[in-house]
């Protein structure tokens, strides 16, 4: 065993956590659909999927099998390329996010001191599933979905980059770590209590879901961008929106709630813990809510959420100023 | 470090040409995302990562997606294609391509006779330094840009501002007397392309 240098045993041990990230992240996707059915039959006083085994979770089995074998058909009046393109960068896109979060100090694939900003990249690179999904499935109702999607994009992204900046000022960093170890003593939900609620709307509005799902609107649109999909590639649009949640759900948890720090529990206990709580309230709020127009969506954001950003940023850097030890 | 920046670098000059040279306006896009990465991989190659994750951002995830929307609405077709084909002779093409061949040339005899070893180190250049130059050594630069953005803004938000009642109004008022004395057909019927004006005439 010449060969097994301690070098060797840490390029293995990244690969092996990384493979364990991307698989639990992708199992968090399957088996959210199961329980967010669940989740909301509970609040809406209705039952849910609760036939396939017990207290159905083999529905999660039955819907894969269901997924894979369907036929996988590509319409002809489709163009090609983009149709196959666009459910592929809705998953890998946000899959790919998920390097940068630390899980527990020992854990976590990359250690990027870009890592916020890696984060907003892909988040700009994840539209374009929607885009080119709705466009090229040629077909009306998919094009207005695309078209919601690119207006409402447009809205958010602007007031979600702002509404961080006020995290990274106080930690004096882009990187997931630094800002993880900047909040042993209070949560940055404390002091940023407006940049966390910003950036919970944002974080809803990237994963296109209940009160933000317009682009997909069952009722008007017949699911809008992705009406046109079906087997896998209709799943991996599915499966995507799940680790979508999942993904805003543990930044949310790295950036506002300290990530893994809490008492008595173990690192990695912490971090689940916060993580479901957020995967709730994505559920729950689905279960509550109704879907506003998407213009009244996009006036929310440019009128009410971007003000709020640029005060909260401007706050924050007039009292780092004033408290900086070495005097501005 | 330097084998990620060569190729990168052909993957944005491939891009590119594929942008120029494509027929289909989506697809011409897409390359031109493509490049747009490409350009952020250099920038990551070079040690620079912000201008990097910036390039993308901006770039590839916002302004991108505003001509992918537009393009997206225009549903240009293959009679865009034979328009452009009318356009493009020989004749109309021919002089700027000579003259951006010379400067092709001009900068590759730059390139290949200055002293480019050893210029990608493998620094990486934290978005802390990005920050202390801007707002150090280049501030009235930092400073000009806002204001020009701010400018921007300001024309904007004056294109796109609906019409006020007061406006609506007087629109209304100008045609009436016009037409009373059969001049104004065509200020009547451009009163009524407005929606304020044509609701309440209607009442």
């Amino acid at each position: 065993m010449s060969w097994w240098t301690p070098q060797v045993e840490a390029i293995a041990f990244a690969l092996f956590q990384s493979l364990v990230i991307l698989l639990a992240a992708v199992g968090a996707g399957a088996l959210l659909t199961m329980v967010e059915r669940r989740l909301l039959g509970l609040w809406q006083d209705r039952h849910g999927p609760n036939r396939v085994g017990p207290f159905g979770v083999l529905q999660i089995l039955a819907d894969m099998l269901k997924i894979l074998f369907k036929e996988d058909w590509i319409p002809p009046f489709a163009d090609r390329t983009f149709f196959v393109l666009a459910p592929a960068i809705a998953m890998a896109s946000l899959l790919l996010s998920f390097m940068i979060i630390p899980i527990t100090p020992s854990w976590g694939v990359a250690d990027l001191h870009i890592g916020l900003l890696f984060f907003f990249a892909m988040a700009g690179i994840n539209v374009y599933a929607v885009l080119f999904g709705g466009w090229s499935s040629g077909n009306k109702y998919a094009l207005l979905g695309a078209m919601r999607a690119s207006a409402q994009t447009l809205s958010y992204e602007v007031f979600m980059g702002l509404s961080l900046m006020g995290v990274v000022a106080m930690a004096g960093s882009f990187n997931m770590r630094e800002i993880v170890a900047a909040q042993e003593t209070v949560w940055f939900i404390v002091p940023q209590f407006f940049g966390f609620c910003t950036f919970l709307v944002a974080g809803i509005a990237v994963t296109h879901r209940h009160p933000f799902d317009q682009p997909e609107a069952e009722q008007e649109l017949a699911d809008g961008y992705h009406v046109e999909y079906s087997g896998m590639k209709w799943g991996m649009f599915f499966i995507g929106e799940y680790v979508g949640i999942v993904l805003v759900s543990a930044l949310l948890v790295t950036l506002f709630l300290g990530g893994w720090h809490g008492p008595w529990l173990p690192p990695i206990v912490w971090f689940l813990l916060k993580t479901t709580v957020f995967v709730g309230l994505f559920v729950l709020l689905r279960a509550a809510l109704p879907r506003p127009r998407y213009d009244a969506v996009m006036s929310f954001g440019w009128k009410i959420c971007l003000p709020l950003t640029l005060i909260n940023l401007l706050v924050t850097g007039a009292l780092i100023l004033v408290f900086s030890p070495a005097g501005g | 470090m330097e084998i990620a920046f060569y190729l990168s670098a052909v993957v944005a000059v491939l891009a590119t040409l594929g942008v120029v040279t494509g027929r289909h306006p989506v697809h011409a896009l897409l390359y031109l995302i493509v490049s747009l990465i490409a350009v952020a991989m250099v920038f990551f190659a070079l040690g620079a990562p912000f201008a990097g994750a910036l390039e993308i951002i901006v770039y590839a995830g916002a302004i991108m997606v505003l001509f992918v929307f537009v393009v997206m609405m225009l549903n240009l077709g293959e009679s865009t294609a034979q328009q452009e084909r009318t356009w493009l002779r020989l004749r109309t093409w021919l002089g700027p391509a000579v003259l951006s061949g010379v400067l092709l040339l001009v900068l590759l005899a730059t390139l290949i006779g200055a002293d480019v070893d050893g210029r990608i180190h493998g620094d990486t250049l934290t978005a802390k330094a990005v920050g202390s130059l801007l707002f150090g050594p280049y501030l009235i630069v930092v400073e000009l840009a806002a204001m020009l953005l701010l400018a921007a803004l300001v024309v904007a938000s004056h294109l796109g501002r609906g019409e006020t009642q007061e406006e609506a109004r007087a629109v209304r008022q100008v045609p009436s007397k016009r037409t009373a004395d059969g001049r104004g057909r065509a200020a009547s019927e451009r009163s009524l392309g407005h929606d304020t004006s044509s609701e309440e005439s209607s009442r």
